[in-house]
């Protein structure tokens, strides 16, 4: 079974279908991704400009981290939830789109590195200023990125 | 305003951005991206307002130290989306989404007005409040509303289910203010 298999059976599967189906169910879902997307931007941006030593600068970053943590758990399951039933309504089109594996590649680079990398070392207080910095942009690269690639995947054929 | 439109739309600027191969994307890439960074920002601040994030923060701090990349963030996101309107003028000043996209930025606009009003007269009182008064969590829980509503204007205004071009019920019509001549593509 190939990996053209899989997506092509992804494909076919019911929720794909429902939403094929459908006139609006397609958009709507595209919508509340959208709305995901900019409380995804909010819980990233809020911690990342922390760590280039702006926004919420008279917080420690631990606790700026800390309380932005729920909001990027809880906007990033619904970007999962509004994006599998997207993605599973067109996996043929998905298997030949540049951007779509762009996007799949940097969104898993940019989940491991926010939960093995970024947290642990802004948890850790020794971590020195010049690394906290470019794991800010380094973090904003990454999610641009994933949102940017995400976008141009309906452009790209 | 329709003759307005209509003399956009002579523009061979229109006409080559709305028709660019790269351009086109990458302006409608930023619009989004810079929806991460508006929206997001603000979002950030109506959650404090509302007691439910960064609660040990004062409001003050919050709003002086995130609202100046809310408002970077909105002048990217109202630049790229005049690009985006001056790329497709006509069609998109007749869709419906699109002018209930603005009259939903207008109304969050007049609460943003009246919100800050209310803040620069009473905020001493709750500024270090976990939880601030019932009129200010309504506020902010208007302007999240305001704001999902306008991400979801934006995203629909690139479905055609209501465009002038083909037949649709008198409402349509006249919401999306179709006359004759729009009728012919």
């Amino acid at each position: 079974m190939t990996l053209y298999d899989i997506f092509d059976m992804l494909e076919r599967g019911p929720i794909g279908d429902a939403i094929r189906n459908s006139y609006w169910l397609f958009p709507a879902i595209e919508a509340v991704h959208l709305i995901g997307l900019s409380l995804l931007g909010g819980a990233v941006i809020i911690v990342d400009l922390r760590l280039l030593g702006l926004g919420l600068t008279k917080q420690p970053i631990q606790r700026v981290a800390a309380s932005a943590s729920p909001y990027l758990l809880g906007s990033l399951a619904l970007m999962f939830a509004t994006g599998i039933p997207l993605a599973l309504s067109e996996m043929i089109k998905l298997y030949y789109n540049r951007s779509f594996w762009v996007k799949v590649t940097a969104l898993a680079i940019a989940i491991v590195y926010t939960y093995t990398l970024k947290h642990p070392l802004i948890r850790n207080e020794r971590t020195p200023r010049y690394v906290l910095f470019v794991l800010g942009l380094v973090s904003l690269g990454l999610w641009f990125t994933v949102a940017g690639a995400g976008r141009w995947i309906g452009f790209s054929s | 305003m329709r003759s307005f439109v209509e003399w956009l739309d002579t523009h061979a600027w229109s006409t080559a951005l709305h028709e660019s191969l790269h351009m086109y994307p990458i302006v409608e890439t930023t619009h989004v991206l810079s929806l991460m960074v508006f929206v997001g920002t603000l979002a950030i601040v109506d959650f404090r307002l509302l007691g439910v994030a960064f609660r040990n923060v004062p409001v003050s701090q919050v709003t002086s130290r995130v609202l100046p990349w809310t408002a970077l963030g909105f002048v990217v996101i109202v630049s790229t989306g005049v690009m985006l309107f001056y790329a497709i003028p006509i069609r998109t000043f007749h869709s419906v989404w699109f002018r209930l996209k603005v009259i939903l930025i207008v109304a969050a606009g007049i609460n943003a007005w009246l919100l800050h009003r209310r803040m620069t007269r009473t905020r001493v009182e709750w500024d270090n409040d976990r939880k601030p008064p019932l009129l200010v969590r309504m506020s902010a829980g208007v302007s999240l509303a305001a704001w999902a509503g306008v991400i979801i204007c934006g995203r629909m205004i690139a479905y055609n289910w209501f465009d002038c071009d083909k037949p649709q019920p008198a409402w349509v019509n006249f919401l999306a203010g179709c006359i004759a001549e729009a009728a012919v593509p």
